[in-house]
């Protein structure tokens, strides 16, 4: 009798269903064991589940710190063309200008509003963001189930492939295929630095998967005849939700800094005007010797804030899935 | 032909933190089962019953041997014809609500049933389809219907879990463990439920650790032991006179309300008394030179020491003695491993040298009905 | 009075209101006593056993007082419990075997604990090792980690560790549910001996498992819905049993050499009330074969005969009717 019980869990009240605090004998057996030490999952639903969420979630002043600020400035990259005073890449004014009421934030080398250049680069920045976490999502999803599900001869394969992605340096992978191909786009950077990053993923994915697959009700649909892929999309993958969007939220905020990177060694798109490119322009054009603060700390700054803001709500919704987590 | 023929099923699974030492969980165990007959799987952990199980059932793969269903090896079958098997045995486990999904609501577990099985039938069949299956296993349809898992009690969520497997008109329900981790209040509810399905014609193997469960509801019973059959037959002879040690003594160290343990003790003394010394049943050569070392020494506060010497019956031939404790019975060698291929080297031995080093104790039969294993 | 409880209240703080887990329970355990507290999931045993030793997060004590050798227990003050875990009040949890950390040897998480108790591991070794003989453990135990150990070893081990200090009270919750019946026979002979050899003065057995404490305790305590239902000597639960719940229970349970063809049990129809809001008045009146209109009042718990305490107006009212025939006949 002692093989079928697992852990022990005091989760008798994340919200004390009707039945009272459990029927069942030597208390529930509670939150499956697996553990990364990236966030937690398969936590036991008690009470009812979809909104109680939202309900944490709005309490909880780490996600709505960072998914307020956020907002804020997905709205500014949204709207940034017609919040821009000036255009993108125009000459409006005379260069080298401080920041001023006309100017908020000066103006560059070559005397564009650094301000209506930002907005508009919010714009790229956020693509290749969200580009890259998709390709990278994807990729380690499709692997890390694969690898997870099936176990044996392919995990091994995959697991080898893995290895060798991991290996590979991408900033010389991108330097070679940047001597061959004169332009890209911002699609290939996002796409590339998808293929790049995944490795990760597909090891957390594949770990959960492993852990998962032992589960009962896993058992229940190979016995209702249900085969591997059905029963991955729609028993195992939902049970990770919440873990995949913790995961997805991370690539998003890591394919933004490896792709200001990028862009600030003049290895982004061509026509770029994202916020590396921002950076890297102002190095370039001596903003640093003429101490033009105005022009490449900004960019910065906005991408630290992005990208903390991101990790923030990250840690706050790890509380709110995690019941454990949470203070009461 | 039995319905169910289980011919020397073997497991061996890669164990051992380090890689080396491969655990034999099944030892070519071999019994049958006929329609409508509960028989009953009784094992401590360790045993191997719930692999047993799970191989049945096909979530697990076999190290060797057979399953016969109506005389098709089911081992060896095809996704494409597991589909049918499936249609013929299901499984109930042990923690009903770990066989829910927590994100939808219990009643899917039939909707997996309709995609795979009943895709053709109408809406209104199959409603009542569910409705008769809710019946049989005395649940009220309004009570169960559209409610998320976490809202059912035990009880429900493990009669919900047969309704399942009677929706798709079962010949055998495998039973591991299903009402250990419900209330006592409601546990016999589901055991009379389980006698009543076969008084239908429901074959159940029921796979316990509890004798007294086994013994309420069975019609014949195996017991297992470190993966080999140590006595199986109907159920009065094995539980009225059990010949195996091992079976006596699980019978004497279960607790039971009116029967002290000491007592117990003292009525098993006597018993062996009468066994020990004339020869009973034909040819099964059970003296009372075996038996074997399950107890040294007699619990505190007294009670009649049993002395039994050892000998083959005590699965370790070879390899270091167990080691001798102070005044408590040493139930604690049960549970050391007394595998003999614990090696270490790397590309160690194959699962056959493991499984022809730890063969089974040959089964024998004490009376018709009931076999007994004895070793030379 | 080794152990004495008055009208103690625990409740557990959820988003929808408190929910009383165990409701104005009084009781007492003398020197030497083991007490088996008895109930289904849900009544309140767990919460009751657990409260006494540690707090968790969510619970909170209600009311009344708890007394330990004569002197109040602070269990709601966590920090002043520090004082008398593992020395005055000890606890074994369920799921014990599971509880040691993987990654620690045996002795070296023995020592850490003691330490943190303020006692040298050193200087309690000998007894240690004594113990883990006594209950034949190997030596090399201290040395091993614990998934080299079985799951009764393990529980065992837990055991002996929890009793290293000797301690006044201890608490077994669901020692034996987990495990095989010859390991919970070891384990309950075991429990036993530390009572006998004085390594623990009193004990309070939790588990669902009637046949257990027919073996082991001395008296029982039946739960039901955070209440308490019935008290009496082990014996006398078991032959006598006065209230229906604790009858029906006993008779729901299988026994060896009972089979479905000579005697089908039956159990109990209906679940245990939801205690975010209990029903006034007896809270089993709804499962309850013999309710009438005075159970929608509370029953008291009392002593209805000698050492039986009863919440029961049923009972009562038999125990009452008994007497008075007992006085009618000595009338003759």
């Amino acid at each position: 009798m002692s093989l079928g019980q697992q852990s022990p869990g005091k989760d008798v009240l994340a919200g004390a269903s009707p039945a009272g605090p459990g029927d069942r004998q030597a208390d529930a057996p509670g939150p499956a064991a697996g553990g990364t030490s990236m966030p937690s999952t398969g936590v036991h639903y008690t009470g009812r589940r979809r909104f109680e969420f939202v309900y944490f979630a709005v309490r909880n002043k780490k996600f709505m710190l960072g998914f307020t600020v956020e907002v804020v400035f997905v709205l500014a990259a949204i709207f940034g063309p017609w919040l821009a005073p000036y255009g993108d890449q125009q000459f409006v004014a005379p260069p080298f200008l401080h920041p001023s009421i006309h100017h908020l934030l000066g103006t560059t080398y070559f005397g564009e509003d650094v301000f209506s250049v930002l907005l508009y680069s919010l714009r790229d920045s956020y693509m290749v963001g969200f580009l890259g976490a998709l390709f990278a999502g994807l990729i380690g999803l499709a692997v890390g189930f694969s690898a997870g599900w099936r176990g044996g001869f392919l995990d091994e394969i995959l697991q080898m492939f893995t290895n060798i992605v991991i290996m590979m340096p991408a900033l010389v992978l991108l330097l070679v295929i940047g001597a061959y191909f004169k332009t890209h786009s911002v699609f290939f950077e996002g796409v590339f630095i998808g293929a790049t990053s995944w490795p990760w993923v597909a090891r957390a994915v594949r770990a959960q998967t492993f852990t998962l697959r032992d589960r009962d009700f896993v058992d229940l649909a190979r016995m209702s005849g249900k085969r591997g892929p059905s029963i991955v999309i729609k028993d195992i993958a939902p049970n990770m939700a919440s873990y995949l969007l913790l995961v997805f939220i991370l690539l998003f905020a890591g394919s933004m800094l490896l792709a200001v990177s990028y862009d600030f060694l003049g290895l982004g798109p061509t026509n770029g005007v994202s916020l590396g490119d921002m950076m890297n322009k102002a190095e370039l054009w001596s903003g640093l010797t003429l101490h033009m603060w105005w022009w490449f700390i900004p960019p910065g700054l906005v991408m630290t804030f992005i990208v903390a803001a991101l990790y923030i709500s990250n840690v706050g919704l790890d509380e709110v899935f995690n019941p454990k987590l949470r203070e009461l | 032909m039995s319905m169910l023929e289980i011919d020397k099923l073997s497991k061996v699974y890669k164990s051992g933190t380090f890689g080396g030492g491969m655990k034999p969980a099944l030892r070519q165990v071999s019994f049958n089962i006929d329609q409508g007959e509960v028989v009953s799987l009784i094992g401590e952990s360790g045993s191997g019953k719930s692999t047993l199980g799970k191989i049945i059932l096909r979530l697990l793969s076999a190290s060797g041997g057979r399953v016969l269903f109506d005389g098709t090896d089911i081992l060896g079958l095809k996704p494409s014809q597991l589909h049918d098997y499936y249609r013929n045995v299901q499984g109930v486990f042990q923690d009903p609500f770990s066989s829910y999904n927590p994100l939808y609501k219990a009643d899917r577990v039939f909707e997996l049933v309709r995609q795979e099985y009943f895709g053709h039938l109408s809406q209104q069949q199959w409603d009542e389809k569910v409705q008769a299956a809710l019946e049989t296993v005395a649940l009220n349809p309004a009570d169960v219907i559209n409610k998320f898992p976490h809202q059912l009690s035990g009880g429900q969520q493990q009669r919900l879990l047969v309704a399942r497997a009677l929706l798709l008109d079962v010949k055998l329900l495998i039973a591991d463990e299903i009402i250990s981790m419900l209330d006592a209040s409601t546990r016999v509810d589901v055991l009379n439920m389980l006698v009543a399905l076969k008084r239908k014609g429901l074959a159940v193997l029921f796979i316990t650790h509890d004798l007294s469960l086994g013994n309420y509801i069975s019609d014949r019973t195996v017991i297992l032991r470190y993966g080999a059959v140590v006595e199986m037959g109907d159920t009065e002879k094995v539980f009225g006179h059990p010949q195996h040690p091992y079976t006596r003594h699980l019978l004497t160290a279960v607790p039971q309300l009116h029967r002290r343990w000491q007592a117990a003790d003292a009525e098993r003394n006597a018993a062996d008394g009468l066994g020990a010394g004339g020869a009973k049943g034909s040819g099964a050569g059970m003296t009372g030179a075996q038996v074997s070392t399950f107890g040294a020494d007699a619990s505190s506060g007294g009670g009649q020491s049993q002395r039994y010497s050892k000998s083959g019956l005590h699965p370790r031939k070879a390899g270091p003695p167990p080691v001798p404790t102070g005044p408590r019975p040493s139930l604690m060698e049960l549970e050391d491993q007394p595998w003999r291929s614990r090696f270490r080297v790397r590309g160690g031995p194959s699962v056959a040298t493991v499984l022809a080093n730890n063969a089974p104790p040959a089964l024998v039969q004490f009376e018709p009905g009931h076999f007994v294993a004895v070793e030379e | 009075m080794s152990l004495k409880i008055e009208d103690l209240s625990v409740a557990y703080q959820s988003l929808r209101g408190d929910v009383q887990a165990v409701d104005r329970v009084s009781l007492s355990i003398a020197d030497g006593e083991i007490m088996g507290l008895a109930g289904e999931s849900g009544c309140g045993k767990s919460t009751l056993g657990n409260s006494l030793i540690f707090m968790e997060g969510r619970m909170k004590v209600t009311g009344g007082t708890v007394e330990l050798d004569g002197r109040p227990l602070p269990i709601s003050d966590s920090r002043a419990m520090n004082h008398f875990r593992l020395r005055a009040v000890s606890i074994i949890p369920q799921y014990a075997m599971s509880a040691l950390n993987p990654t620690r040897r045996v002795g070296r998480m023995a020592s850490d604990l003691l330490k943190s108790r303020g006692v040298r591991f050193s200087s309690v070794r000998e007894e240690f090792q004594r113990r883990i003989a006594l209950v034949g453990l190997p030596d090399d135990v201290l040395e091993r980690y614990p998934f080299e150990l079985s799951g009764g070893m393990r529980q065992r081990v837990t055991m002996v560790i929890s009793t290293l200090l000797n301690p006044s009270l201890l608490i077994a919750d669901e020692v034996t549910s987990a495990l095989d019946v010859s390991t919970q026979r070891a384990v309950g002979e075991m429990l036993m001996e530390f009572r006998d050899r004085g390594f623990v003065k009193s004990m309070i057995v939790i588990t669902h498992d009637l046949s257990i404490l027919a073996q082991i305790a001395d008296s029982i305590l039946i739960m039901y819905a955070g209440k308490l239902a019935e008290k009496a000597g082990a014996a006398t639960i078991i032959e006598h049993p006065l209230h229906p719940y604790t009858q029906r229970l006993l008779a729901s349970l299988p026994e060896v050499g009972v089979r479905y063809e000579d005697a089908a049990l039956t159990g109990i129809p209906g679940r245990p009330p939801s205690l975010l809001s209990p029903p006034s008045g007896c809270r089993f009146r709804d499962r309850c074969p013999f309710a009438f209109e005075k159970c929608a009042e509370d029953p008291p718990f009392i002593e209805l005969r000698p050492g039986h305490h009863v919440a029961c107006w049923k009972a009562e009212e038999e125990v009452a009717s008994e007497g008075a025939l007992q006085v009618q006949e000595a009338a003759r």
